[in-house]
């Protein structure tokens, strides 16, 4: 069966600056009905079509699930990534008809948690900006610890502090402001779980520290900002289509195979979902391997790749797809 | 034009039977001769008119008469119904999907209404007409799951997902083939397959656990399994296994048509979305062999699936006493033409 997402026809009814660095932008469904409820921590998968390329970029619902008018994502502006995210700020407009994937949640909420610990790190905020409406919503524990660059840059920290009050707590890394997770994983009462989102080394410090103070992994969850990466251009040739492709500098290896018109199953499109996990069938070269899904050992393997982030550089690829 | 509702029984007198329309409309689940262990999934879309898939949730003549079973059930055995705490938001998602499915594929029998928050739920079948506020338990006479339920044929399984499996945390099950929901709630996907074989290989279930924990909101899938029972019992619970164990010393070359029951489940996966969680709908259908061999295509293809099973598969089904005596009385309906493809009847 296919495993392409089921998608929605939506339109931009609002585009909305939030900051020098971050827009949000507004959807409602082109037919007037209701879009499909979600929960907190799924993302949608936008599609962006920029000249005769099309753009699949994965954002984090915002909005309150409460509410399903309309979907908000926020999009931070990256000057220097493949592109995506310059198109959503300079291309999109309200009206723009759009098609965005159904919801997705692979950040979802342990609902069985007594209380909700969450750690944001800048555009990382979005998720829990969802999370938190829905725990609010049902009387749920929960308390956000968000770091920014400046108080400038820290995106919806004042609608969080005026909706949440002390359960919102700041830091600015240019007031030298730093969380202290030590003291603060170690005094959380039984049966908190833990949430990170927000660049990877704060991912990993914060899972580090809680290993080493004996938090269990189940009770760690986490989701990764990655994009994919750009790097050097290499050929690929898909064995069971039969095409030999060009990766360009700027285009995953996903991309690149769907732009030859072969349609491989995806969800995150940023190497944590396991979706899109392809077999290698030859190489000469090194894998350049940037998901999270793939084990040490597959990675070293060469066995296995995982299209929407890894990359290649060498002699040649033989691809089973 | 509604459906007829049968009045008919599960236990005791035995009375259920299935109308000539309804014979036809059966999900018989054998596309060739032959019969082979499969994760046979496929996405879970509406089928041809007149078939058990024209709504993605089936109601049918039984309905009325199921879930009276379901309530005799639960009344000695209220353990058949469970939810784990963090399941609440689960039951409520689980409603809302088989009201709008309901209401959608049989409005002269269901109707939805909803003001915000305040829903109204006409269920004539059953005599029902209630109000309350979505996500406010307090307004149910039962959790949401529960409510439900007792309104739905089928039985129902809600998984949650997290660390990447899938954990049987609630659900209703009083129709089941042998395993039980209070033996296995709380226990995560690999746990509640152990006693399976032949699928023994690590491989399938690693796949299918894959498959299902990328289940996507409006992607429902389905496949369909098989057993067979003795008497048209819907409930064949480890539990009562004392009441429908030894009927399968009863058969006999006289009774095999009337006794023995092909029972097919369709089971749908489908993501819950306020909750993250996957809901397996478990339908159940049965047919008597009587009914069945009125298709002579099923009765020529039926009696080659079971002549010709694996030994080991037939234990597992639980069809080793009886299997002699139903492949002889299904012998003499096979002429030995071909059956033509596809599931159905000619
Ligand atoms: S699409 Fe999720 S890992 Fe590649």
């Amino acid at each position: 069966m296919s495993t392409g997402t089921t998608k929605l026809d939506v339109v931009v009814s609002d585009v909305v600056p939030v900051n020098e660095l971050v827009t949000r932008f507004h959807f409602r469904r082109r037919d007037g009905q209701m879009l499909p409820t979600f929960s907190g921590g799924a993302h949608v998968v936008v599609e962006m079509r920029d000249g005769d390329r099309t753009r699949l970029n994965p954002y984090s619902l915002m909005g309150s699930p409460l509410d399903t008018r309309e979907y908000t994502i926020s999009v931070r502006r990256d000057d220097v990534g493949r592109g995506g995210s310059l198109f959503m700020h300079r291309s999109v407009k309200p009206g723009l008809e759009m098609v965005i994937s159904y919801p997705v949640n692979l950040f979802s909420l342990d609902l069985r948690a007594k209380k909700h610990l969450m750690l944001a790190g800048g555009i990382g905020i979005t998720p829990f900006m969802a999370q938190t409406a829905q725990l609010a919503g049902e009387g749920g524990n929960f308390e956000l610890h968000y770091t920014c660059r400046t108080a400038s840059l820290g995106t919806y920290a004042d609608v969080l502090r005026e909706r949440y009050d002390r359960r919102i707590r700041l830091y600015h890394d240019d007031r030298d402001e730093r969380i202290d997770l030590d003291r603060l994983l170690s005094t959380q009462p039984l049966g908190t779980h833990l949430y990170v989102c927000g660049p990877a080394g704060m991912i990993n410090w914060a899972r580090d520290r809680a290993a080493s103070l004996g938090w269990p992994s189940e009770a760690v969850h986490f989701e990764h900002f990655a994009a994919p990466q750009p790097g050097l251009p290499f050929d690929v040739t898909l064995a069971v289509s039969g095409k030999t492709i060009r990766v360009g500098e700027q285009q995953s290896l996903l991309e690149a195979i769907e732009a030859a018109g072969v349609d491989p199953p995806y969800l995150c499109r940023g190497g944590v979902c396991g979706q899109c996990e392809t077999n290698v069938i030859s190489y000469d070269g090194k894998f350049i391997h940037n998901d999270h899904w793939l084990s040490e050992e597959d990675h070293r393997s060469g066995c296995k790749i995982m299209p929407c982030v890894s990359r290649f550089e060498g002699r040649s690829l033989v691809l089973e797809r | 034009m509604g459906i007829t509702f049968r009045k008919e029984t599960f236990r005791d007198d035995f009375t259920f039977r299935n109308s000539p329309e309804h014979i036809r409309r059966f999900p018989f689940p054998f596309h060739e001769d032959a019969y082979m262990y499969a994760v046979n999934i496929e996405p879970h879309v509406v089928g041809p008119k007149g078939s058990v898939l024209e709504n993605l949730i089936d109601v049918d003549e039984h309905y009325v008469a199921e879930m009276q079973d379901r309530a005799l059930v639960l009344a000695e055995d209220p353990l058949r119904c469970q939810s784990l705490p963090h399941m609440t938001l689960a039951g409520w998602d689980l409603l809302e999907l088989l009201m709008e499915q309901q209401a959608l594929g049989y409005p002269e029998h269901f109707t939805l209404t909803r003001d915000g928050d305040r829903w109204r739920w006409i269920n004539r079948p059953l005599g029902i007409d209630d109000t309350f506020t979505f996500g406010d338990t307090s307004t149910l006479p039962y959790g949401p799951m529960e409510y439900i339920t007792r309104q739905s044929q089928g039985d129902f399984c809600i998984l949650d997902q997290r660390d990447g499996n899938l954990w049987m945390d609630a659900g209703m099950v009083t129709t089941q083939a042998d395993w039980s929901l209070d033996f296995d709630i709380g226990m995560n996907f690999f746990e509640w397959h152990a006693p399976v074989p032949l699928a023994h290989e690590k491989g399938i279930f690693t796949r299918a656990l894959k498959f299902l924990t990328n289940i996507q909101q409006g992607k429902p899938a389905r496949r369909l399994n098989w057993t067979m029972t003795i008497n048209p019992r819907l409930d064949t619970s480890p539990e009562n296994y004392h009441k429908w164990g030894p009927d399968r010393t009863t058969v006999t070359p006289e009774n095999v048509g009337d006794k023995v029951h092909l029972r097919v489940e369709l089971q749908s996966f489908w993501r819950l979305p306020r909750s993250n969680g996957i809901v397996f709908p478990i339908r159940c259908y049965l047919i008597k062999m009587d009914e069945l061999v009125t298709q002579p295509k099923w009765a020529r293809r039926l009696h080659r699936v079971i002549r010709d099973l694996p030994e080991e598969l037939a234990t597992y089904k639980g069809l080793t006493r009886y299997r002699p005596t139903l492949v002889e009385w299904l012998s003499r309906l096979d002429d030995g033409s071909v059956t033509s493809p596809g599931f159905g009847p000619d």
